[in-house]
């Protein structure tokens, strides 16, 4: 038990009578980057919500004690006008004294902050309206936020919504040095197969049910991929798929 | 030429303040038409004051407070959107209230007269526009990161219903104090207009918010400052004051 961070068992969950999830039973442990992928409308999100304990579920859902968690929710939408500032968001977060770990997260997210660039952090980050950010930027925050706390385990849904191309590989390249520096345990949810091959190692193929989980590069071929995303997947269920290593 | 009371003026000061600084949350929650709907929740309450001889501003808090309570009940329920049940609460009560005031108190009611007020009117207004300004300060962060997204806010340990439902209590206490201003036909106005010209400039949430809650302020003295020297029902000159003061920010918005 002690050695998983996080522990579903037979986790359910219905929206007005229609089945959304439906028995999902998966362990993720300390130091793991595990993908969860599956095509629009299959449950990822909605798994995320029910393991944040943010809509009613049902079956089990164990996370170690004293676990502190860090959530990056799916694309934000910033109303244009708002009058709110990185700063004041930050804060909102860490309370009004600890200014340093805002720093930290900032710095951590790949914005500078060094005491030399302090007037040129004030102005451009620090004191810009949240609303006014590039896609890149806000993304970059919103992880930021997520570090304030010093999550043992941060939990993605689709990081790189909004974010063109190029800035795309860079937010999951953070998100491995995010991993390999403090020592996260990361559970993301891409639609991008080329990102789980190249930066979980685990991965989980959810269509309602669990498809297919295990080692990206063992799991995820042509059969499973076709009971995902394929037309005739709903009838097919792998006898082993959720006893991996 | 009527004198400017003193008591209407310290009323203004507190209710304009309290009103712009809620208003300005208000407005950013999307809900810049519920105060103005919500208000003629507060017509059966005056009514029914007025018809048993009690202080109207108990009965305003009073309906407005169960009217809101019902609506945070129905939508929990239901998933109905907060604005279309007040649409429902808002025209239920309006009906209401007509059929209920008493012909001769009909006018005032509807636009409120600030020269009528009383000390203990005066006194009830500053303690409850302090106690505004204090719970929405307090509620301040966690109301913003429910605004922003419910979830973010829920994963960061926010009890977003119960700051909902604290918030809504307090739309419901600003309301009140503000028909007795403005009137039930003219208090959204009170909420809606000074967040909005605050928002023309400034760019952060604690600029924006201290802004709006000066408009307020100077609308609602200026507007009594002037109908008294006047003449003239202070409601309507309180909302040409605050519209003026609109039209100023829209000439020296920011970017």
């Amino acid at each position: 038990m002690s050695e998983q961070i996080l522990k579903v068992d037979n986790l359910s969950v219905e929206f007005d009578g229609h089945r959304v999830l439906d028995g999902v039973s998966f362990s993720v442990k300390p130091g793991e980057v595990l993908a969860v992928v599956g095509p629009n409308g299959a449950g990822k999100s909605v798994m995320f919500r029910a393991l944040l304990g943010l809509i009613p579920y049902s079956g089990d859902v164990d996370w170690q004690p004293g676990v502190n968690i860090g959530y990056v929710p799916q694309k934000l939408a910033i109303e244009r006008a708002l009058p709110l500032t990185v700063k004041e968001f930050l804060h909102f977060k860490s309370g009004d004294t600890d200014e340093k770990e805002i720093l930290q997260a900032l710095e951590s997210v790949g914005i500078k902050t060094a005491v030399s660039n302090q007037s040129h952090l004030e102005h451009h980050i620090l004191n810009r309206r949240l609303s006014m950010l590039s896609g890149g930027e806000f993304q970059r925050v919103l992880i930021a936020w997520s570090l304030l706390g010093n999550p043992d385990i941060l939990l993605f849904d689709e990081p790189t919504a909004g974010v063109d191309i190029g800035g795309e590989e860079t937010i999951y390249n953070l998100l491995r040095q995010l991993h390999d520096q403090r020592d996260l345990t990361i559970i993301l949810i891409s639609h991008d197969l080329n990102i789980v091959y190249k930066y979980a190692n685990q991965v989980i193929c959810l269509n309602q049910k669990i498809v297919c989980s295990g080692v990206p590069s063992q799991v995820l071929n042509s059969e499973s991929l076709a009971a995902l995303y394929g037309e005739e997947a709903t009838v097919y269920h792998h006898p082993h798929a959720m006893h991996h290593e | 030429m009527s004198e400017v009371n003193y008591l209407q003026l310290i009323t203004g000061v507190f209710v304009g303040l309290a009103s712009g600084y809620l208003g300005a949350f208000m407005v950013l929650r999307r809900m810049a038409l519920v105060g103005d709907a919500l208000s003629h929740v507060a017509l059966p309450g005056i009514a029914l004051a007025l018809v048993f001889n009690f202080n109207p501003f108990l009965g305003a808090f009073g309906t407005l407070f169960l009217g809101i309570v019902s609506i945070w009940l129905i939508e929990n329920k239901t998933e109905l959107s907060t604005e279309a049940l007040v649409g429902l609460f808002f025209t239920f009560s309006l009906a209401v209230g007509i059929l209920i005031t008493p012909r001769e108190d009909l006018l005032e009611a509807l636009f409120g007269d600030i020269s009528k007020i009383s000390l203990t009117d005066t006194v009830l207004a500053v303690i409850l526009s302090l106690a505004v300004i204090f719970v929405m300060r307090s509620i301040a962060k966690k109301f913003m990161l429910g605004t922003i997204s419910p979830d973010l806010a829920k994963s960061a340990g926010v009890k977003v219903a119960a700051i909902n439902f604290v918030f809504m209590f307090l739309v419901a206490g600003i309301v009140a104090l503000g028909i007795k201003a403005v009137g039930t036909l003219l208090m959204g106005a009170l909420v809606v207009i000074p967040a909005i010209a605050s928002r023309n400039l400034t760019a952060s949430l604690s600029s924006y918010t201290f802004a709006s809650a000066l408009i307020g302020l100077v609308s609602l003295v200026g507007g009594i400052i002037l109908a008294n020297t006047y003449q003239l029902p202070p409601g309507p000159i309180v909302v040409l004051a605050s519209t003026a003061i609109f039209l100023v920010t829209l000439i020296l918005k920011r970017d």
